[in-house]
């Protein structure tokens, strides 16, 4: 009698992994670097091309790292919240111009609002891929000490930036 | 007027089904004929109206009716007919439609096709059949109805997805939906079964057509999908292991289980319960395909937009149909007397280990494509699982079952000879020994796999030939069961070259050709003439034109194209095929490279993918022979003797006496 | 005319593959670079590997994969590269590791558990029917004489 239960005991396990899974998206690839070192990288500033930054610029500060392009749709519904966030000046956000074309950047920028300090230009992608970068938008969290704390795959929501971002943020700046 | 027409029908058709889902297995239980006798009328009735449903929908989609949201989300005034139709089944909600417009044909063919089964069984399966019916349509109608109206019309569609406009689109999902939804009769016989207390021979006999049909629909519809997936993606690949090829699969090869130990059961009254397990399974295994492919818990190809609400919705019906067949398969499965004895070796034993090594397979096959969401779910992190995972895991479990169905066919009864079997056996490890190890010399390379893969391809062959001649020289006459069983083996082995020859050998190259290059493989020379542009009716395209020749013969003038179809504006490959039965040349335009303008014909040169595939046809042509063998099986004259059975309806005795011994 | 073929081929060889890059590249390259983009996933097509996928993304890390060959780096260093990048979730073949360890061995395991039940439940029922079955003949006799009220062998409530 006892053997007849088998069947329906695994499928009942089977059906809570897939109750469980309906909340998860099979579609996102976390990233592997959170916890570690921002990749360094040295390239030239939008707006100021004999300008160059290094991620090690900003030791000492807490700040996000967003990569944008103008040819990417999605960014358009984060922005308003990016600018809005350099109004008030909560967080430094400096933008990675990825696989862009500078005149487009620049235009795309001054219709839109510029929420960053600035925009380094990665115009092949490699530092993206060093930053694990699938798609755009994406941003990460960084440390005072240059550590990579927070990646948001997707456009930053209000429920995200409530409630995740910006009470790392704070805890990290302590 | 139309879409509300079909809207309500879709409402009656849910008020019959309920009334079909309760009153005739009340019936049964309290022994109220009236009820009982609502069983057939009540399908009939329920067919009529969602054929009219469908039908409906179906000529909204003809006659471009943008008002409709469904229409104007998956079709266009351009597109041409037969898509336009086909459209119908394009999107979520217009395949669940199908589906039970699938579910309640299958209903309609048992109300019909039932003169010799007792009444109250009937009563029972199409009950059972009918609360299907019911969880689908509701479904549709709380959550995903085909008919929901978009107010102001649109002035055009967004058009079908251009990977579907294509007559694979026409055939796949029927041939396809036919083979899922047909394994809910054979579910539904092994829940009345069970409900019923009364499992033997004649079950059996009764189940095994439905179960065969259902299955041959299924094998035709993964063929297909295989075949449409390898001429229209562009890259030559004819199986991903995507999640939804999975969906589907998994039910095939769990049927395959179920129509072999149908076999055993009614030959022999053996296996009683596990035949009915794996009805109850193979069904189960459907209704999760159809969750998985719906709920958006695994990343495919196919999946259709997802919504998490249709999820929940489906997985709970998931869990009353799947856990309610299950707690009564444990309760009663006790109840079911045991079967004949048999022999270590003997036919019986093959086939429980056939459906075994099968049993096993799916369960592989479930696991890697449920694996990503265990571990993500218990949060250990975010893994992939493809193609190389199942082909490692898959082939040696499915080699052991080649070489049981190729020795299978000459195993007696009961209780095998092995001085009888060792004669053809000799025969057959010979001539399987002489192909795996010669055949790969004719092609100039050998490799370990490729004879592994020839080995059971010959042994599989060269058993099917035995046990035929071994037949032939027998007094017991050849039937069409018989015959059908043989070409269907016979059709693995055809499969099994199809799939070693063309992973051995296939060769390609993807490179830059600018007009006038020419580029060998394997024997052919490829010239590229350039790209024209033209015009079809809902696209554009840049079209390519290369001419293949073999030794100085031009044999060939291939034209792959690269679309844009006007609407949605992505980029498509059309591959050229020239096919053969003992390779197919397949090439593909890639990207316009220093290009003056983005894909221009002024192009200077273009990325030109070129494969020779050796024996790929075999693969379908495979598929077909076992489809074919199943349609013979199942053609068999002792399913259609309704002689003794009709006494048997009315007396409940007379089954438990006759011992079922065929 | 056999030498402008020739000469006509080797630039094909040379401008093959990586068609994308202007850069030329051997057949033993163009092998590698192949191999190695077989093993990692195109993270933004639908379960698609490097080598099979046209997406921008798919092209740029073909071209990492290049560079890299070219620097004279070893397939696992390279591999290690992008999993150090994109996670466990790029490599197209799950890796053998205490996670995956039950996705490897399972179907193996099972196989085997699969046939120690088979194995079992074959010898308990040799062992089960003790009583001598009845030759066809000697069935058929009872039947005849007994009627109706011959000895069912189908029974509902018999033990398993």
């Amino acid at each position: 009698m006892k053997r007849f239960l088998w069947p329906l005991a695994i499928f009942i396990l089977l059906v809570g992994f897939l109750a469980v899974g309906l909340n998860l998206n099979p579609r996102e690839v976390p990233s592997p670097l959170v916890g570690k070192p921002a990749p360094a990288f040295d390239l030239p500033v939008l707006h100021q091309p004999d300008k160059r930054f290094v991620p090690a610029d900003m030791r000492g500060k807490v700040w996000l790292l967003n990569v944008w392009a103008s040819w990417c749709v999605s960014c358009r519904e984060e922005h308003p919240l990016l600018v809005e966030m350099s109004k008030k000046g909560v967080l430094p956000i400096l933008g990675l111009n990825y696989k862009d074309k500078g005149e487009d950047a620049q235009r795309w920028l001054k219709q839109f609002g510029n929420p960053y300090q600035l925009s380094v230009v990665d115009a092949d992608g490699r530092i993206g891929i060093d930053y694990g970068v699938y798609g755009v938008p994406e941003t990460y969290l960084i440390d005072a000490e240059g550590v990579i704390r927070f990646k948001q795959i997707g456009p930053i929501t209000p429920a995200v930036l409530e409630q995740k971002i910006l009470p790392l943020a704070m805890a990290l700046r302590k | 007027m139309i879409p509300e027409l079909g809207h309500f029908a879709l409402i009656v058709a849910l008020a019959i089904a309920l009334v079909q889902g309760t009153l005739p297995l009340v019936g049964v239980a309290q022994r109220i004929p009236g009820f009982i006798a609502l069983a057939r009328p009540a399908a009939q009735g329920l067919f009529l109206f969602v054929a009219f449903a469908f039908g409906c929908l179906a000529w909204s989609f003809y006659s471009n009716d943008f008002s409709v949201l469904n229409v104007a989300t998956n079709s266009n005034s351009k597109l041409p007919t037969a898509y336009r139709i086909a459209a119908t089944w394009g999107s979520h909600e217009g395949s669940l439609l199908l589906w039970v417009l699938m579910l309640s044909g299958w209903m309609l063919a048992v109300s019909v096709f039932s003169r010799s089964l007792p009444q109250d069984m009937l009563a029972r399966i199409l009950g059972v059949m009918g609360l299907i019916a019911v969880g689908f349509l509701s479904f549709m109608l709380f959550t995903s109805s085909p008919f929901e109206r978009l107010l102001p019309a649109a002035a055009d569609g967004r058009d079908l997805n251009p990977l579907l406009q294509d007559p694979g689109m026409v055939f796949h999902p029927p041939m396809l939906y036919m083979g899922y939804v047909g394994f809910s009769v054979a579910f539904s016989f092994a829940i009345a079964a069970l409900l019923d207390g009364r499992l033997d021979a004649t079950w059996a006999r009764w189940s095994r057509p439905w179960t065969t049909a259902a299955w041959v629909f299924l094998t035709i519809g993964i063929a297909l999908g295989s075949f449409w997936a390898y001429y229209e993606l562009g890259w030559g690949g004819w199986w991903f292991w995507d999640p939804v090829e999975n969906a589907s699969f998994m039910p095939w090869l769990i049927g395959t289980a179920l129509i072999h130990s149908l076999a055993v059961t009614e030959k022999r009254g053996a296996f009683k319960t596990w035949t009915v397990l794996l009805a109850i399974i193979a069904f189960s295994l459907s209704l999760l395909g159809t969750f998985l492919v719906r709920s958006g818990v695994l990343t495919s190809v196919h999946a259709f937009a997802t919504d998490p609400k249709r999820g929940i919705f489906i997985l709970c019906f998931l869990a009353v149909v799947i856990g309610g067949s299950l707690s009564l398969y444990a309760w009663r499965a006790n109840r079911v007397a045991p079967g004949g004895r048999f022999e270590l070796l003997s036919r019986e034993s093959m086939l429980l280990a056939n459906s075994v090594l099968l049993l096993v397979a799916c369960g592989a096959v479930m696991l890697g494509t449920l694996y990503p969401l265990f571990l993500d779910a218990l949060g250990l992190g975010k893994i992939s699982v493809g193609p190389p995972y199942f082909d490692s895991v898959f082939m040696p479990l499915m080699a052991p079952a080649i070489l049981l169905a190729g020795i299978g066919p000459l195993v007696a009864w009961r209780r095998g000879e092995p001085a009888q079997l060792l004669r053809p056996l000799r025969w057959v490890a010979i001539v399987a020994l002489i192909g795996a190890l010669f055949v790969p010399l004719a092609f100039g390379r050998w490799a370990a796999l490729t004879s592994v893969g020839l080995l059971l391809a010959f042994w599989i062959f060269a058993g099917t030939l035995a046990a035929l001649v071994v037949r032939f020289r027998s007094t017991t006459r050849m039937t069409p069961a018989f015959l059908g069983m043989l070409l269907a083996h016979a059709g693995i082995g055809v499969f099994v070259i199809g799939v070693t020859l063309v992973k051995s050998y296939e060769t390609e190259r993807d490179l830059r050709m600018a007009p006038g290059d020419t580029a060998t493989l394997g024997g052919y020379s490829f010239r590229f003439d350039g790209v024209r542009e033209v015009r079809g009716p809902n696209y554009e395209a840049a079209r390519g034109a290369i001419t293949v020749q073999r030794d100085g013969q031009t044999i060939a003038q291939l034209a792959p194209e690269k679309r844009v179809y006007l609407v949605q504006r992505n980029p498509m490959t059309e591959a050229a095929i020239d096919a053969g039965i003992s390779r197919d040349v397949y090439v593909a335009l890639g990207d316009a490279v220093d290009a003056g303008g983005a894909g221009g014909t002024d192009a200077a040169a273009w990325t030109v993918r070129i494969h020779i595939k050796p024996f790929i046809r075999w693969i379908w042509i495979g598929c077909l022979m076992m489809a074919f063998g199943g349609v013979l099986a199942a053609s068999d004259r002792r399913y259609r003797i309704a002689t003794r059975r009709q006494e048997d309806a009315s007396n409940p005795d007379a089954t438990l006496l006759r011992r079922g011994a065929a | 005319m056999r030498r402008l073929l020739v000469l006509v081929l080797l630039s094909l060889f040379v401008f093959s593959s990586m068609a994308n890059e202007n850069k030329p590249v051997d057949i033993q390259t163009e092998q590698r670079i192949r191999q190695l983009s077989e093993k990692l996933r195109c993270l933004v097509c639908q379960n698609q590997s490097l080598a099979d996928s046209n997406a921008e993304l798919a092209g740029d890390l073909r071209r990492q994969l290049h560079e890299q060959v070219a620097a004279g780096r070893s397939d696992g260093e390279i591999i290690e590269f992008m999993v150090q990048r994109y996670g466990d979730f790029v490599l197209y073949e799950p890796p053998f590791k205490s996670t995956t360890l039950l996705l490897w061995l399972g179907p193996f395991v099972l196989l085997a558990a699969a046939a120690l039940v088979l194995v079992a439940t074959l010898r308990r029922r040799r062992r089960a029917a003790e009583e001598p079955a009845l030759g066809a003949d000697d069935k058929r006799l009872v039947e005849r004489v007994l009627g109706s009220a011959a000895p069912r062998r189908e029974h509902d409530e018999g033990t398993r």
